[in-house]
């Protein structure tokens, strides 16, 4: 196995690269406003189709079909130049969204915008799983865990760094620059990063257990057929996914993405306020990551991770809750109000106008309201009004900043509980000649597919009648509650020390 | 323990008949030509279906493998 030197080499050019290519991936949702304003106007049905399409596909279907199509590519000719060609594909993609002009100019520019975020979720669906497994394989037994925990925070850590310079360039420019062309320079940036990434990952060797099967002409001929043809393998992925990834994505999610929009939509708070406290909990959780990691090489993988499942199962609940406490105006009291109304005509349909109600309120433990609703009026029936559009902002005082970023550092904190070991679990249940394969696809399937349900089901479950602003919680608890029980009664807690095919207790039944 | 694993096989395999089942008839409730949300528009409905199916037939399967003893050598 590798030197001491010689593993963090392996780990900084691995991290690097996933990093960037998450960086790539959460710009594009990041930037999802403005992209849609840009290249898939409202009132055109075409452009509409091709924006859901480019919604829904890229995560659900090209991200376990990127899994599958790069992780037998893996497993054939090599980790190393796999993993190259995932992070040139998605440098080269998010780098000509920030070049191709807007609808307005351009009419076939939504379609290369959909092609484009489908090959990234194609790159992204290949990368994870090269990454992980490169450096598991140099990694020496007993800390597996703790070394590929480091690859779990690329996932938060580009999540951040595409904050970060978004809120950058946002703060740089005026409103309308950024709106006319800055927010292209995000995405004209990744080609940087990635050829830097590039540059280094091409200075790495060959993953010394693969170039050790090769060798031997040992590697796999079909890695597909061996992963998911063979009963004795398909066994393992398949609990894999239900004993392990499907809840690991769903609380992954959660913690990431549902609570955000939480914050800003459920509870209305103000966008900036929120997302700097939502980056202080990412900061402040991600070292657990590396920790829980650690740890797994300590007490075992699958103790941690169901310990993490069933806290989100129990907490998630009171957690939320206490979110929306805090952004409750019906719980404050109220010190001064203002309503002001403006009606004007509609320019789309003469026949109505716009009616625009401001609410601005101050309350008693320092909290600011501004709410704008719009709404519709017909001028021959005037009391016919219909509401378009409310937009909500409370601003919190200080007071909050610290209850508020503990909660979410709690739900991030259950990310790195089920999150921080998984790579480590994932390459120590299947053998060195398929390991890219059939590691990537469950993976992918759990946190593309189960964790990516998230706020679509949640909005299935709001609309149904009797429920409230927390049942969209139940899938998360539904499916982590599901995984855990799987998890304990079929999951071992032995870690396999040797990741070498002969020894691996889970192939030589 | 193992006989409790064995028999836990038939609430996978009914679990994932159930969710293909449920999330049909949500499509079929909550498609409506003039929605404005996601759930009313009937092509992400069909791409999650469409990829949901054999996701589901997977967990039948786990079920089926569960219920014939065959994951009886892992121990908890």
């Amino acid at each position: 196995m590798s030197s001491e030197k010689g593993i963090w080499k392996v780990i900084g050019a691995s991290s690097l690269g996933t990093l960037i290519e998450w960086y790539d991936f959460y710009i594009f949702g990041s930037l999802a406003t403005i992209i849609s304003e840009k290249f898939f106007p409202s009132g055109n049905p075409t452009t509409a189709f091709l924006a859901t399409l480019a919604t829904f596909a890229a995560g659900f279907i090209v991200r376990p079909f990127g899994a599958l199509f790069f992780g037998r590519l893996g497993d054939i000719i090599g980790r190393k130049h796999t993993f190259l060609l995932t992070l040139v594909i998605m440098g080269g993609s998010t780098f000509l969204i920030g070049l191709i002009p807007s609808y307005e100019t351009f009419h076939f520019a939504p379609f290369l915008i959909l092609i484009l975020r489908l090959l990234q979720g194609l790159a992204l669906g290949g990368e994870y799983g090269g990454a992980a497994t490169y450096v598991a394989e140099h990694a020496p037994a007993h800390k597996r865990g703790f070394y590929t925990s480091w690859i779990q925070t690329t996932a938060t850590l580009g999540l951040l760094v595409s904050l970060v310079v978004i809120i950058t360039i946002q703060k740089t420019l005026s409103k309308e620059a950024f709106n006319d062309w800055g927010w292209r320079l995000p995405f004209l940036l990744s080609i940087v990063l990635v050829f830097v990434s590039i540059v280094i990952r091409m200075k790495m060797s060959e993953s010394p257990l693969f170039e050790k099967l090769k060798s031997e002409g040992k590697t796999s001929v079909n890695p597909l057929k061996e992963s998911f043809g063979h009963k004795t393998n398909l066994k393992m992925v398949l609990l894999a996914l239900f004993g392990a990834t499907m809840g690991q994505g769903v609380v992954w999610y959660t913690g990431q993405f549902y609570a955000q929009t939480f914050l800003l939509k459920t509870c209305g708070l103000e966008p900036t306020q929120t997302n700097t406290w939502i980056g202080i909990a990412l900061i402040l959780a991600t070292p657990f990551f590396v920790f829980f990691g650690w740890l797994s090489d300590k007490i075992g993988r699958k103790a941690i991770m169901l310990t993490g499942m069933l806290l989100a199962v129990v907490c998630y609940r009171p957690i939320f809750t206490g979110l929306y406490n805090m952004s409750d105006v019906t719980k404050k009291q109220e010190i001064t109000s203002k309503i002001e109304v403006s009606k004007k005509l509609n320019p789309e349909t003469v026949a109505d106008s716009i009616i625009t109600k401001t609410l601005t309120a101050n309350y008693t433990d320092g909290s600011q309201l501004s709410q704008i609703d719009r709404y519709s009026q017909e001028t021959l029936r005037p009391d016919n009004l219909k509401l378009l559009e409310s937009k909500k902002s409370l601003l919190l005082p200080d007071s909050y900043q610290w209850k508020i970023i503990a909660l979410v550092f709690v739900l991030v904190f259950f990310v790195t509980m089920v999150y921080g070991p998984i790579a480590a679990f994932l390459v120590e249940l299947f053998p060195t000649k398929i390991r890219y394969t059939s590691m990537s696809l469950p993976y992918h399937i759990g946190n593309g597919v189960f964790g990516g349900l998230v706020p679509f089901i949640a909005t299935l479950i709001t609309v149904t009648p009797g429920s409230n602003y927390l049942s969209g919680l139940w899938y998360p608890i539904g499916v982590a509650a599901v995984c855990f029980v799987i998890g304990l009664f079929y999951l071992t807690n032995k870690t396999d020390e040797d990741v070498t095919d002969d020894k691996n207790e889970y192939i030589n039944e | 323990m193992n006989h409790l694993k064995k028999y836990l096989g038939i609430l996978w395999i009914f679990i994932a008949i159930a969710a293909v089942i449920l999330l049909a008839q949500a499509a079929i409730t909550n498609i409506k030509p003039n929605g404005n949300l996601d759930i009313n528009k009937p092509l992400p409905w069909i791409i999650i279906i469409t990829i949901f199916t054999p996701i589901a037939i997977g967990l039948a399967l786990f079920g089926f493998y569960a219920l014939k003893d065959e994951y009886k050598l892992h121990k908890p």
